[in-house]
């Protein structure tokens, strides 16, 4: 069973269309009695920075996934948002973010360039390491991304996947049982389905 | 780089049937909506956009158990509009499995709704869609399914709407609307570069040459279109289709 924690903001009933798709169980809510159920917890999210912390802080949930991520140790995967918020804190925004992380998320500097912003559509990512999340998937993987801040590691180690737009970014993150995409794989037909079923039959 | 422009199918809905028009009159019955999408799921299609356009005409809000219906078929990006008017509607729609909202006659009637919108849900969510035609030498606004002409010209509209906070424009023709004789090109030119978000152009795609024709002329992010996606052949036989990643990529549209 995945949670999907529903805190007033984001996709979630895509993220549970294709989980159903993919045969696991899931269930969107933000009681945080029927989260502890649940093996895996999706933070999904599509919205602002300080909207989404607001939410998390102002139901309790930001101790909750902070409590099953570090002392738990339960599989938390942060899509978009979701992401962004595993971070210490946005540009975006005022508020501090889950600080799951080392990381901070930062505007695209493409001022230089014809490129806009937010950055939208398909784009191809490279695989930085080894992960259960991306186990056995071969080839090109292409994947929707629709944002305007991304992530900027500390360190090279909790980078998963870039992505290039303008310049190499970092477009998913790692942490032991924490993990992070800034792409929606709900949104990504067979690429998306192949990376949820990795997260929720081996992460 | 990777290059994909997005090449984007629009669905028209009133009352709950597919259908088409020409220059938004004319209407053709095309059939069930879900069973559309189903097909373009299986194509695998960059993005779909769903238009109810009788929504706001009848004064109705947008038709949630139909649009969760198609959100369960599609895993691709999906963008909804018509009868929005409330943030309640908005966050419902993100909720159901679209990310992003178009809006239209709001831009002029409601613009506080866009900006309450982009405040909570961020701008890649709120997409402005102006609909233009060309009257008495110049170009103006049309809202409420082109049935009341509103003294300002898509640029401006363009403008107010990126200050607004709008993450995306689509600009739509209503003189090319179903006529598939190609993109008004000076329109869709005109308001990419009067605005830094992209713009996704529609109104006239008749078949591949157009595409690529406003995306390498136009210089729009992504191009959508209605009939090119339902109709085959001279005749316009209704069948759900779109041109495939090799053709795609054949054309020079997409490159890798």
């Amino acid at each position: 069973m995945v949670g999907i924690i529903d805190y007033g903001l984001g996709n979630l009933g895509s993220i549970q269309n294709m989980l159903k798709v993919i045969g696991e169980k899931s269930v969107i809510t933000f009681d945080t009695d029927k989260l502890d159920k649940c093996e895996r917890l999706i933070l999904p999210g599509v919205g602002a920075f300080d909207a989404g912390m607001g939410k998390l802080n102002e139901n309790g949930l930001a101790q909750f996934v902070k409590q099953k991520a570090l002392v738990d140790k339960k599989p938390i995967l942060g899509i978009c948002l979701g992401m962004q918020l595993l971070g210490r804190k946005s540009e975006e925004g005022e508020l501090p973010g889950l600080g799951l992380i080392p990381f901070d998320n930062i505007k695209f500097r493409l001022d230089d360039t014809d490129l806009k912003v937010p950055h939208m559509g398909w784009d191809i990512v490279d695989f930085k390491q080894d992960n259960r999340l991306i186990k056995n998937l071969k080839g090109t993987q292409r994947y929707y991304f629709v944002h305007s801040y991304h992530a900027k590691c500390d360190s090279e180690e909790n980078v998963l996947m870039t992505c290039d737009y303008g310049y190499e970014f970092t477009a998913s993150v790692v942490k032991d049982n924490i993990l992070g995409v800034q792409f929606h794989p709900e949104k990504s037909h067979n690429f998306g389905m192949a990376l949820l079923e990795n997260f929720v039959k081996g992460c | 780089m990777f290059i994909r422009p997005r090449i984007i199918p629009v669905l028209l809905i009133d009352d709950r049937d597919l259908i088409k028009t020409v220059k938004f009159k004319d209407r053709t019955y095309l059939g069930d909506p879900v069973n559309a999408v189903k097909i373009f799921n299986r194509k695998g299609i960059d993005e779909l956009s769903i238009l109810d356009i009788g929504a706001t005409k009848n004064g109705k809000e947008p038709d949630f158990e139909l649009l969760r219906d198609i959100a369960s078929e599609a895993f691709m990006p999906l963008s909804c509009g018509g009868g929005i008017t409330t943030v309640d509607q908005v966050r419902e729609l993100l909720a159901i499995g679209y990310e992003k909202v178009v809006i239209n006659t709001g831009l002029i009637r409601n613009p506080s709704l866009i900006r309450k919108s982009v405040e909570l849900f961020g701008s890649q969510s709120i997409v402005a869609s102006i609909d233009a035609k060309f009257v008495k030498g110049q170009y103006k606004c049309v809202i409420a399914d082109g049935n009341e002409t509103v003294e300002i010209t898509p640029v401006k509209l363009a403008k107010e709407a990126e200050d607004m906070g709008v993450g995306e424009i689509i600009i739509n023709s209503v003189d090319r609307d179903g006529g598939m004789q190609g993109y008004d090109i000076t329109l869709v030119k005109s308001i990419v570069e009067s605005v830094k978000i992209p713009v996704t152009a529609i109104g006239g795609a008749g078949g591949i040459n157009d595409l690529k024709k406003v995306l390498h002329e136009g210089h729009a992010h992504a191009a959508a279109g209605g009939s090119m996606f339902v109709y085959y052949g001279k005749l316009k036989a209704v069948l759900i289709t779109a041109p495939s990643e090799e053709e795609l990529l054949n054309a020079g549209i997409y490159k890798q």
